[in-house]
């Protein structure tokens, strides 16, 4: 049997989450003796083509650039590839491109669709997966019923493990004719990915005011951090809307949560308890986050934080 | 104009969930029931467009009658009619192919949606539509204007936005952004007594059989919190550097 995996590229360079979602697609070929096809799409550079092998992808497939907002071409080309070559699994990260494709693959393929996948199936026929559900509030065990199944990976879940491999690329040729037009894109240059970073600093109304989101960005930049922020920040307009974790906006699963000023609202401490280590600093000792986090500061932001950065400093020295 | 709405009904956002019947069913008990927050902020776009280009607003939901509440109240907000296809709704393509059946009879120049619902939180009922009833689509859209027979959408993506411009007619999903919390409508006295005349109509629903729910679970209670003292803040980022190994 056939199993392909998605490595999606940004502009030409991979990231975590592909590496993820190819070591998790190679360790469930290796444990039942699958054929693993590795897909990639737009201009790659052979040495950045490299990478994927120290994951374990041996076949690749790389195409001629198509548009990511255009679900249509993108899906075409996924079911086209299938159609030669009879795959019956894909595997692909949580991404903002997939969550617009897979879905549509998904109905052209008369596939079930399993999303927020959080380990390797239990059991592969029937096909057994285990998803986050309710906001990471609960796991769900469900089975499929179909010949086809799509697997959509929560991103940090799984983690990226090395396998080396040898690496033979060839070229698929996808159609793409678009009928959107791109007006324009706008990139916040330099940032950390929220949703992929193993470091997230967090901060809410215990800030008191945007202009002293610096002591937040120069902790997140000596972690190599992503910066993030509780749901009232971001609607009185401190901080952008994509930087709002909890229920109603991203869910994160970095390996360390720094939860600053926030008091850890039910629905916020949905989208990040999945973090590995969650650390809360807050000024009043009553504030929920202590009830979920790992470690605790009682003290002002304003003083605990300038007394972290410099010890961080230190040691990273 | 013509647009559809698709809300879900979900547990209200500081629901606890609890399971029941050997943790095979989400336990309803004392749960309030809300628009889904993402479907949310899609509705009330609508209703602004209405309000600045004459459109006719269609909500459409997938579930039993005991959503007819939620129904309600998207039509006290402002939609103009609704729709409910009676079924359990278990699983996310069921309720896309169902809802794709009714959208590829009836007409719509838009069709809005939000990206995800927040119980399950599949996020792939927007994209099966599209591809069922051959439609364009763009997800987790931020911004949302008219522009002749054209839609010009702000969608998210990694490290920033991206805007384009896609003729009518266009599914989109929506989330925070495409209106401001503090613009979210709420209905009026007004509006909740014209509601309860307004159409609200029921039609039969297929099943299908693509994924079956076996078990839920709860992630494990974190241990005690340690507290470490304010002023000695190199104790904690050395336990995060030596023994925790995140730093």
């Amino acid at each position: 049997m056939k199993i392909l995996v998605f490595a999606e590229n940004w502009d030409g360079i991979f990231k975590k989450s592909s590496f993820e979602a190819i070591s998790y697609s190679r360790e469930l070929a290796e444990q039942n003796n699958y054929e693993l096809i590795t897909l990639c799409f737009n201009n790659v550079s052979q040495e950045e083509l490299n990478k994927l092998s120290k994951y374990g992808s041996s076949t690749v497939f790389t195409t001629n650039p198509i548009d990511k907002v255009d679900s249509i071409s993108m899906s075409k080309l996924i079911s086209d590839l299938t159609i030669q070559h009879d795959i019956k699994l894909f595997i692909f990260s949580s991404t903002y491109s997939s969550k617009m494709f897979a879905p549509r693959l998904s109905a052209k393929l008369n596939s079930s669709i399993f999303t927020n996948v959080v380990e390797l199936p239990s059991s592969l026929n029937p096909l057994k997966l285990k998803k986050k559900v309710f906001s990471s509030k609960a796991f769900e065990i469900a089975k499929s019923s179909s010949e086809k199944n799509i697997i959509m990976l929560h991103p940090n879940s799984y983690g990226v493990k090395e396998f080396s491999s040898n690496l033979q690329s060839s070229e698929f040729t996808a159609e793409s004719k678009s009928e959107i037009e791109i007006i324009n894109i706008e990139k916040s240059s330099g940032k950390v990915n929220l949703s992929e970073a193993d470091i997230v600093v967090s901060a809410g109304r215990g800030m008191k005011g945007p202009e002293n989101w610096e002591l937040i960005e120069e902790l997140a930049n000596c972690l190599n951090a992503a910066t993030a922020c509780s749901k009232p920040v971001s609607d009185i307009g401190w901080r952008p809307h994509s930087e709002h974790v909890g229920q109603t906006g991203k869910t994160v699963a970095p390996n360390l949560y720094f939860a600053i000023g926030i008091s850890g609202a039910i629905q916020h401490l949905a989208g990040v308890n999945s973090s590995k280590v969650m650390v809360a600093i807050n000024t009043d000792p009553e504030a929920s986050f202590f009830k979920a986090a790992h470690y605790g500061i009682v003290g002002d932001a304003f003083n605990v934080v300038p007394k972290l950065i410099e010890e961080i400093k230190n040691i990273k020295n | 104009m013509k647009i559809a709405v698709c809300i879900s009904c979900v547990p209200d956002t500081t629901s606890k969930i609890n399971f029941t019947e050997n943790n095979t069913e989400f336990n309803k008990d004392g749960i309030q029931f809300i628009i889904n927050p993402n479907d949310e902020f899609g509705l009330t776009k609508a209703i602004f467009i209405k309000e600045q280009n004459q459109a006719e607003v269609t909500v459409i939901s997938v579930g039993e009658s005991s959503i007819e509440p939620v129904l309600r109240k998207a039509l006290a907000i402002g939609a103009d009619s609704a729709v409910r296809i009676d079924n359990k709704a278990k699983d996310s393509i069921c309720v896309a192919k169902n809802l794709s059946s009714y959208l590829a009879e009836n007409k719509f120049d838009l069709i809005i949606m939000g990206k995800e619902s927040a119980d399950y939180n599949g996020g792939v009922v927007h994209g099966i539509i599209a591809e069922n009833i051959g439609m364009q689509f763009v997800n987790a859209c931020v911004g949302l204007e008219i522009s002749d027979d054209s839609f010009i959408i702000e969608r998210e993506m990694e490290g920033g936005t991206e805007k384009v411009k896609i003729k009518s007619p266009v599914i989109i999903a929506g989330q925070k952004g495409l209106v401001e919390e503090k613009d979210l409508k709420i209905p009026n006295m007004r509006g909740i007594m014209q509601a309860r005349t307004k159409p609200l109509n029921v039609l039969e629903s297929e099943n299908f059989d693509f994924i079956q729910s076996i078990e839920f679970s709860k992630p494990s209670e974190n241990k005690e919190c340690v507290f470490i003292d304010k002023e000695n803040v190199a104790e904690l980022v050395k336990i995060l550097n030596e023994k925790e190994k995140v730093i």
